[in-house]
């Protein structure tokens, strides 16, 4: 069985197309990050999250409804609360964030009105094993020194990506590749303001793996292409690069394939804590190859094409090593 | 290849072997893993548990003085942890002024974030001794012994003394009660003496556990953490008699080490003089020429009043001379001197048992003015044991179905040279989880994550070079030579793109914490085991089947 055998596909001819796809997506997403603003959680921001199962033992108790939560939760004056759902309804399990710094405060109080307002729901069941299944507390200044780490975090890898890249191939190629990251990485963002779905550490580590994943997918191209440029040196630029794309294509495909299995495994079958995480990688994988295939070798290609970097950057790769 | 073909089949043989053996535990039974202690370590989201990260606030402080003060609080929330009973806490600086807690399986987990921020509490208590610190000892043992249902580690003690009775009564035995008439009032204080039992009714099991050293009730070193987490229990507070309390005495380096028993006072319940008389309190060390030999040499803590508590201390000393006062920190006995005479200075010491390291921060925590550096928790996680367990559960059937999904395809698609890069990938994830083993590293659920990716990531190094071999073969090769060639080739682009991966890893583990570190760390195992595999593992298996049991034809 083969993939794309022997494919040529003209992806270099309809450079434009895929451009303007990219652009409708970038501008989509910024549109989110400023009309829904970013969800960042508590490990950003600061304050108290938690998550509470209330699945009632008794099974003739109705399951609970996010509003009655919701009611109860405001009437007891926890402040600058949010409550939403976490994995699927019948397993009634919130997850309550709550602004203020007194954690121990906060657990006592809640603890009292859940088993006071929802005592349905906490009867016979261990309060804090069964549930409170997690209770977190960040401190605001811990919450923005964590943003401008993760900030920094993902910065400093994409720096050091541009070097190792412009010393193996060509520092245009180094700075495309960065772009088509900085695209695949900010689509995801966008995904996440539109759903409103929070940003966590976890999140960010995904968006760190897809830049990891993403930009193994560019190289490998980019080294197909090192390659075709010593072995054809007659044709020109645009063709080579597209016998490479092609060259390549079944492999950037299966190897998107098996890890979107497992990614998508996760999705479906990881539970709730890593489920959004998943989510995060699946779409990176979807987008990482998308920009590896259409966008990161045709931004080098218009990058260099027709000036006096593109015969240099042909010299710098196709010299003997 | 050729020149290198006997450092092939080693690397193999010893990656193999490696994973084998890290793995074993896993598998076996504890018993029998002799050999290897080491155990895969689970994250406190997997377990349950609570991380905490406590920050000390050193603004204004000097470098140095910082520094002390961030050790000096990292001592005291360990040795508060020691008490606690937690089993394997980690306690470890993280950048400049933080503190990591990570308190494992906590069922309490209010009680612990207590543990961690309160401030020392100093209290001066008088020592009941002689015949009423017997007394109070007596009550106590007789109510433990009726109310033994609530406290099942005693009961479980009891359980086998009732056994070791029953077997020496079969034996032909003196009496057992007349040769021992009460553990607690003899004279013998030798350390190895066994545990003995007297069922006559006139000593119960809390009574077996204590022993004396020079007048004093004292535990056997090995009974130290029950003893501890008995008197720390609610149920004993509660049922305890009222006046005196039993306070254990500190347990220092040299006492650890020696294993050495641990002095048990019986205090008065009544505060003479608490922490807010202080005025101030610093380490010094005794001049070795010092007459007390406590003092010669050794730190000690001296300690200043308020005027109000100075008076309150002459009055106590002066009323009590030749009994004991005993200086109390965080329900523990640091010393417990004799009053040889008033003291009216306001000016004391605490003396003995303690290292220098100990001194000072006990000094640090006491001095109220000079602990300019307030604890506070910048952040807390906590994790129920219900949750975690779901998520290993999860995280294995996610990762089952997603490996047989790969595999499958592996096979279908590449057929025989499919089912190599499969036996490959095997045993990518089992060196992942062995080295994570190895390094003592803890499986988190991003870490769960982290290896059920790199099963997609895995095969992407065997597809590159099989879909070059394919290549190759298309262009007239024979298999041999497609294969060598094919390696060759794609060995190039494997390095080039797996480097960048583990850049974007390596940051990842710089800046992350806890869970996020623990994904980038298998990660990172992933893609060096998946080079390594792809590279030598895949080939030389391919060398010894495929190619030369059929020359005409590769089955890719």
């Amino acid at each position: 069985m083969r993939l794309f055998h022997n494919s040529n596909l003209a992806f270099v001819q309809h450079r434009k197309v895929f451009y303007i796809i990219s652009v409708i997506l970038l501008l989509v997403s910024l549109a989110g990050v400023i009309v829904k603003g970013l969800n960042w959680s508590t490990d950003f921001k600061g304050g108290v999250s938690t998550i509470v199962n209330l699945k009632a033992k008794d099974p003739s108790v109705e399951p609970l409804h996010i509003d009655q939560l919701r009611k109860v939760i405001n009437d007891a004056g926890f402040k600058d609360t949010e409550i939403q759902f976490i994995g699927s309804r019948e397993d009634c399990t919130f997850q309550i964030k709550m602004g203020g710094e007194d954690d121990q405060a906060i657990k006592e109080q809640l603890l009292k009105v859940l088993n006071k307002d929802l005592a349905d729901y906490t009867k016979n069941r261990d309060m804090d094993d069964e549930v409170i299944q997690e209770f977190n507390t960040v401190g605001a200044r811990a919450g923005m020194e964590m943003r401008n780490k993760a900030v920094m975090a993902v910065g400093i890898a994409l720096v050091l990506m541009v070097i190792y890249v412009g010393i193996r191939f060509e520092f245009t190629f180094g700075l495309m590749a960065i772009l088509a990251l900085f695209h695949d990485v900010f689509i995801i963002v966008g995904v996440f303001a539109w759903s409103g779905k929070e940003i966590t550490m976890t999140i960010i580590a995904a968006l760190l793996a897809i830049v990891g994943y993403s930009i193994n997918d560019t190289i490998v191209i980019f080294d197909r292409i090192r390659e075709d440029l010593k072995i054809y040196r007659k044709d020109d630029i645009p063709t080579i690069f597209n016998r490479s794309i092609n060259a390549t294509l079944s492999r950037t495909v299966i190897t998107a394939g098996t890890t979107l299995l497992t990614s998508l495994a996760l999705y479906f079958f990881g539970g709730p804590v890593i489920h959004d995480f998943a989510l995060a990688m699946s779409l990176g994988i979807l987008f990482g190859t998308y920009s590896s295939i259409f966008v990161a070798s045709n931004l080098v290609l218009d990058a260099i094409k027709g000036t006096k970097r593109e015969r240099r950057a042909v010299k710098q790769m196709t010299k003997k090593s | 290849m050729k020149k290198l073909s006997w450092l092939a089949p080693v690397s193999i043989l010893i990656f193999v072997l490696v994973t084998l053996v890290f793995l074993s535990p896993l598998v076996f039974s504890e018993d029998s893993t002799w050999f290897i202690k080491k155990r895969l370590n689970l994250g406190l989201d997997l377990k349950g548990g609570t991380q905490t990260v406590l920050t000390v606030n050193t603004t204004g402080m000097s470098e140095k003085d910082a520094k002390e003060a961030v050790d000096g609080n990292m001592r005291i929330i360990r040795s508060r942890i020691d008490q606690f009973g937690v089993a394997e806490p980690v306690i470890q600086r993280s950048g400049e002024n933080d503190i990591l807690v990570q308190l494992p399986g906590v069922k309490n987990p209010r009680a612990a974030a207590d543990l961690l921020t309160k401030s020392a509490e100093l209290v001066f208590k008088l020592v009941v001794s002689g015949e009423d610190a017997q007394r109070f000892v007596d009550q106590v043992d007789g109510i433990l012994q009726s109310n033994l249902s609530s406290f099942p580690e005693l009961a479980k003690l009891e359980a086998e003394y009732r056994e070791i009775d029953k077997k020496e009564s079969k034996m032909p035995k003196q009496d057992v009660a007349e040769d021992n008439p009460n553990i607690a009032d003899t004279e013998e204080t030798e350390e190895a003496e066994e545990r003995e039992y007297v069922s006559d009714g006139s000593s119960g099991v809390f009574k077996s556990l204590l022993t004396d050293i020079q007048g004093d009730f004292a535990v056997r070193f090995d009974d130290y953490e029950l003893m501890l987490n008995l008197l720390n229990s609610k149920e004993f507070q509660n049922i305890k008699p009222k006046g005196y309390d039993l306070v254990l005495n500190n347990v220092d380096e040299d006492m650890r080490k020696a294993k050495a028993p641990v002095v048990l006072y019986v205090l008065k319940s009544t505060a003479e003089v608490m922490g807010t008389d202080l005025d101030s309190a610093s380490m010094e060390i005794g001049s070795s020429g010092s007459h007390d030999p406590r003092m010669a040499g050794k730190p000690f803590i001296s300690l200043s009043f308020t005027t109000k508590g100075a008076r309150k201390f002459a009055n106590v000393t002066g009323d009590n001379i030749k009994e004991r006062l005993a200086i109390v920190v965080d329900n523990t006995v640091y010393s417990a001197p004799v009053i040889q005479d008033r003291i009216g200075e306001g000016k004391a010491t605490i003396t003995g048992q303690f290292t220098m390291d100990e001194a000072r921060s006990l000094a640090i925590l006491l001095n109220n003015k000079s602990l300019s550096a307030p604890i506070e928790v910048k952040s807390s996680n906590q994790v129920s044991a219900t949750l975690g367990a779901d998520s290993v559960k999860s995280g294995l059937m996610a990762g089952l179905i997603g490996i047989i999904a790969v595999v499958i395809f592996m096979l279908i698609y590449y057929k025989l040279s499919g089912l190599l890069a499969n036996i490959a990938l095997v045993f990518n994830v089992g060196f992942i989880l062995a080295m994570l083993t190895a390094f003592g590293g803890t499986l988190t659920m991003p870490g769960i994550a982290g290896i059920i990716l790199t099963i997609g990531m895995a095969v992407d190094a065997n597809v590159l070079i099989f879909e070059r071999i394919r290549e190759e073969l298309e262009a007239g090769k024979n298999p041999r030579s497609a294969a060598d060639a094919g390696f060759k080739r794609a060995t190039i682009t494997i390095w080039d793109a797996n480097l960048t991966t583990l850049i974007a890893a390596f940051v990842l583990y710089q800046f992350g914490t806890g869970p996020v570190r623990g994904f980038a760390l298998t990660l990172t195992i992933g893609i060096v085991s998946s080079i390594f595999t792809a590279i030598v593992f895949v080939r030389w298996l391919m060398d010894k089947t495929l190619l030369s049991r059929n020359r005409e034809k590769l089955s890719i």
